[in-house]
């Protein structure tokens, strides 16, 4: 949109990955004497976001200081966004390609295009959001020095994912965000939040050695680990068995990430035992490493390799879709003991069965809402474990049988702004038209409709059916929640809860507005994603 | 008239290069001068022999340096100039390296200890012994022929099971050195039999030359041979502490002084590998069938048992911290040989001996460090219990960090970004010989391995309980795990400091 120097846009992708990280080792310097001076970041400080922070001691300041470095990437990335060349989205941009390990071929290799863009600004304002929400509302636990150097390094991983074309710097990326996590969740986690950072950590790791063997075939077989060499490519130098294999083993771990099921076992526990933060992050961005691995290696570097388990994903997909739901109407029922993390957490892996069921098409349409999906997922699932997180800050529990009592918990008449914004989340993640929900997962549908050409159509046909009455469960859950939680009888003695602050507001008006943007307006991100995608499947990037 | 007198007495005595040999011949004789030094020097003046022996042991690794133009031989078959028994090559140098620079850190960390015993320790002995091993263990990468091979094996043993035995009066102690001296013997005899086949069948000792003659064996020496090779890597096997021969492992290490078992498992692993390769792939390569499958069970079975030792060591037992190293270093004995066993299925054999070197360099900078860490922990809690690592990192944030970065290195994950690509090479050894039932094994491992690091991770930012101890961190502790953290720090920013000998030829 505006036009900005090539080297200018290198810098900023570079300070957008290493810069968090760099925030990271500031946040563990000790503090200064003086907490007038926010520790060594004045670098990183954009001066405009810091003045209206009050708050001077230390643990005020280091949390200040999380919200200037992730302020200062959230900037960047919107910058990157802007001088991005919105003619040519299939094109890499600001692309840097240092040699790092000849030894292993590993180079240094960023860039963005309209694939990565979109998630890379995504991550950038949720973790920007969460910053700044633990700003005002530090989650119970240990110093929130480790808290913001872990949110810091979280964010560096993830937005690396997104970043780097090289297949082993992928791989370290998506290594990068386990540490920190774990301890997010273990630290400053609720009930049985060790079993359930212990799960989620095994369970990661085990899927993404398995994938590193995957991606270490396709880099011996192939000679080099360059995802953009490869995407050229187009999978002609891998044998059909070595893609089958390939496929087989980088899928386990990106399957288990995104969660598929029968691999999500880990979500709902990490979800429900994860802070307000953790759990934003956790589904916003993180599950996207999973599906965005989909899109960029699995489609384009091993397309036979792909097909051939094409039909199994979408079957996988479909199952995910519908157990995700039920799942979410059984925790939804009177009497259930349903918490409501717990619930979200399900329907996370329902939503992420569209995001599958849209790649497994293989075509633009479905990969097209499959992106879309994926944002608007991160969106829509991030404003709902907001929400959520301070509604438990409110009553205690999450849990929907004591929250909803005997007739419903009544938000609407006891905190109004608060049950708009719950019914708001509820409706848009059950895909309602005009809302950011919608597109993705009906592009999904009709991707499905018409899949690729060596897919069996009546497979998918029926795949597209099931998923479609799915649809149907997760407005049934979601409308069920909302009646027990937004409506019922309010009792005379009920105690008052707080309405909407002020600071959350400023934290979930942003996700707002751009679940509604995206829901009227489509045409801003499908334009970034189609030409990328076209390109994709039609043999690699230029 | 006298020229040919002349040339005879040259074909009699031989040219020596001296600067060859430096590195493991300075250890030897400082470990000499150290031992005599000991019976004049006064009781309150021995803790010069330590900064002594901490000199010799920096010298010998100095004097590296200038071999790095060029492979260098000496002691040469005169008949034979490329036949020779010591040679410094690439090969030889790193180990060298990585056995002197892993002694001079144990060296350090023994000062301390030494001066902590408050003469439980005999000084002298204790430094000529470990000066000794050392040296035997500088010339085991080098030595080129069998004979060599055995005696440098046994100088680099041999003292250390007095090491292990050293504490007067310690019953434990010495039931440590007892297990680890009769096993070993029986290793050693083993593979000195086996070396006997070898030479009956081949009629000689040096191993280009076996790896030349072994392939057109008589007929009826066959089954000979072929009983030699096998024997002959079982003494190799048992020094790098593989499974079945590891069950030393873990008492010797917690009967062992602190600094010795670091010592063991840095050393004692460089030394068992080495030889393993040298006899493997440069003696024997056309036994690549038998050897390959053989060591790929053996890093399979390593690997799964060492981990799964670890795995089950609880945290409150005495000296379970130890314990904990002392399994985790049989896992990571396990990853070193998958490279060696890889080295059977591959083109390029020497590709994949980089990657355990590699692997064996990260691993002893960083196992050093945690050894290092442990050492000053166990100053104040002589027990080493895991629970007493509990909020550490309220006490002493910097060491409590750098432990978290050695165990993650150790594991593999990031922060520890040179312990992930150490394992990234040795995957895509695996996945390159087409071992991909190894690869997915060593995958299965790691995440049983990430499971104790972690824990133990954890703990050391725990809220601690009781009162926290100050005390001061003496100097050589210091040096030991600053040098270790500035090596893995600075490895994890440039992999390739390693990495490249993965990628080009060693020898």
């Amino acid at each position: 949109m505006i036009d900005i120097n090539e080297s200018v846009m290198q810098f900023l992708l570079a300070f957008v990955v290493v810069g968090p990280l760099l925030g990271a080792a500031a946040a563990l310097l000790p503090a200064r004497p003086s907490p007038d001076h926010h520790p060594s970041t004045s670098r990183f400080a954009a001066p405009l976001l810091v003045t209206g922070l009050k708050g001077k001691s230390p643990e005020q300041a280091v949390l200040r200081h999380g919200v200037t470095v992730t302020g200062a990437v959230l900037i960047a990335a919107i910058v990157l966004a802007l001088g991005f060349d919105h003619d040519q989205p299939s094109k890499m941009q600001a692309t840097t390609d240092i040699s790092w390990i000849p030894a292993l071929d590993v180079r240094i290799h960023l860039g963005i295009d309209g694939i990565s863009l979109p998630l890379l600004v995504l991550t950038a304002l949720l973790t920007f959001l969460c910053a700044l929400y633990s700003y005002f509302k530090m989650p119970s636990g240990p110093t929130p020095k480790a808290f913001v150097a872990l949110l810091l390094v979280l964010e560096s991983g993830t937005l690396a994912t997104f970043a780097v074309l090289d297949l082993l710097l992928f791989f370290l990326a998506f290594e990068m965000v386990l540490i920190p996590m774990y301890f997010l969740i273990a630290r400053w986690g609720g009930e049985g939040r060790t079993q359930a950072a212990w799960r989620f950590i095994l369970y990661t790791l085990l899927g993404s050695v398995v994938m590193l063997l995957g991606l270490l075939l396709i880099g011996i077989e192939a000679g080099t680990f360059d995802m953009m060499a490869l995407a050229t490519d187009n999978g002609r130098s891998l044998t059909t068995s070595v893609q089958v294999i390939a496929v087989l083993s980088i899928g386990i771990g990106l399957a288990v990430k995104t969660p598929m099921w029968p691999l999500h076992s880990w979500l709902p526990d990490a979800h429900t035992a994860a802070p307000t933060v953790g759990s934003v992050l956790l589904a916003g961005v993180l599950l996207k490493m999973g599906t965005y691995g989909f899109v960029r290696i699995l489609l384009p570097i091993t397309p036979d390799g792909f097909r051939t388990f094409a039909p199994y994903l979408a079957a996988f997909a479909v199952v995910g879709i519908i157990y995700g739901s039920l799942a979410c109407l059984a925790l939804a029922k009177q009497g259930a003991k349903g918490d409501l993390k717990r619930l979200i957490a399900y329907s996370s892996v329902g939503h992420m069965g569209f995001v599958l069921l849209g790649i497994a098409t293989m075509t633009p349409t479905g990969v097209n809402g499959a992106l879309f999906a994926n944002i608007a997922h991160g969106l829509i699932t991030g404003l709902l474990f907001f929400l959520v997180g301070a509604l438990k800050d409110r009553t205690g529990t999450t849990d929907l049988d004591t929250l909803a009592e005997k007739t419903g918990a009544a938000l609407y008449a006891k905190t109004p702004r608060l049950g708009g914004l719950l019914a708001f989340g509820a409706v848009a993640s059950l895909g309602l038209p005009g809302l950011a929900g919608f597109w993705g997962e009906m592009l999904a549908l009709f991707g499905a409709f018409d899949p690729a050409d060596d897919l069996s159509r009546p497979a998918f046909l029926t795949f597209m059916s099931i998923a479609a009455f799915g649809t149907l469960l997760t407005a049934a859950y979601l409308l069920v929640v909302v009646r027990r939680v937004c409506m019922g009888a309010v009792p005379q003695a009920a105690p008052k809860l707080a309405d909407v602050q002020s600071y959350e507001f400023a934290a979930w008006t942003p996700l707002v507005a751009l679940t509604v943007v995206a829901g009227l307006w489509p045409k801003a991100l499908l334009g970034l994603t189609d030409p990328a995608v076209q390109q994709l499947l039609a043999g690699g990037t230029r | 008239m006298s020229s040919p007198a002349q040339s005879s007495a040259e074909s009699l005595v031989q040219s020596v290069d001296w600067l060859a040999i430096a590195p493991p011949t300075i250890a030897a004789v400082v470990g000499l001068v150290v031992l005599v030094a000991d019976l004049f020097l006064a009781d309150s003046r021995k803790a010069l022999l330590g900064w002594a022996s901490v000199a010799g042991l920096a010298a010998s690794t100095a004097l590296l340096l200038p071999l790095l133009d060029g492979d260098r031989s000496t002691f040469c078959l005169t008949g034979a100039p490329d036949v020779c028994s010591y040679t410094a090559d690439r090969f030889t140098l790193v180990i060298q390296f990585l056995v002197l620079g892993g002694a001079l850190l144990a060296a350090l960390l023994s000062v301390t200890a030494l001066k902590d015993a408050n003469k439980g320790l005999p000084e002298g002995e204790f430094w000529f012994l470990l000066l000794s091993s050392a040296a035997g263990a500088a010339l085991l990468p080098a030595s080129r022929d069998l004979a060599t091979l055995i005696v440098a094996l046994e100088v680099a043993s041999l003292p250390a099971f007095a090491l292990v035995g050293l504490r007067h009066g310690d019953r434990k102690s010495s039931e440590a050195a007892l297990k680890f001296f009769l096993s070993s013997v029986t290793a050693t005899a083993v593979s000195l039999m086996g070396i006997s086949f070898v030479y009956a069948s081949t009629g000689t000792l040096y191993l280009t030359q076996i790896a030349d003659r072994i392939q057109d064996v008589d007929g009826q020496f066959h089954t000979l041979a072929q009983t030699g090779v096998v024997l002959t890597l079982v003494g190799f096997a048992f020094k790098t502490a593989a499974v079945p021969f590891h069950f030393w492992v873990p008492d010797t290490y917690i009967g062992a002084p602190l600094p010795v078992a670091a010592y063991l498992s840095v050393v004692g692993k460089a030394v068992g590998f080495s030889g393993l390769i040298l006899v493997t792939v440069i003696a024997l390569p056309s036994y690549a069938d038998v050897w390959g499958p053989a060591l790929a069970a053996l890093a399979a079975l390593t690997m799964t048992v060492g981990n799964v030792g670890a795995l089950r060591q609880q945290g409150t037992r005495a000296y379970s911290a130890v314990r904990l190293l002392a399994w985790s270093s049989v896992g990571q004995a396990g990853y070193l040989l998958v490279p060696i066993a890889a080295a059977a299925y591959s083109d390029d054999a020497e590709k994949s001996i980089g990657s355990t070197v590699a692997y064996a360099l990260m691993y002893a900078a960083v196992n050093l460090g945690a050894f290092a860490v442990a050492a000053l922990v166990g100053r104040t809690r002589s027990l080493n219990r895991i629970t007493d690592y509990r909020g550490l990192y309220a006490k002493n944030p910097l060491s409590a960090l750098l432990l978290a970065f050695f165990l993650l290195c150790l594991a593999g994950l990031p922060p520890g970004i040179i312990g992930l690509f150490a394992k990234v090479t040795v995957f895509s050894a695996a996945v390159d010989a087409g071992l991909g039932w190894l690869a997915v094994v060593m995958a299965v491992n790691v995440v049983i391995a990430l499971f104790y690091y972690l824990q133990w991770t954890t703990l050391l930012f725990r809220a601690p309980e009781g009162e926290a101890v100050e005390h001061r961190v003496p100097a050589p502790v210091t040096a030991a795990i600053t040098i270790t953290a500035v090596l893995g720090i600075a490895l994890s920013g440039a992999p390739q400091l390693v990495l490249r000998f993965s990628d080009t030829g060693l020898f």
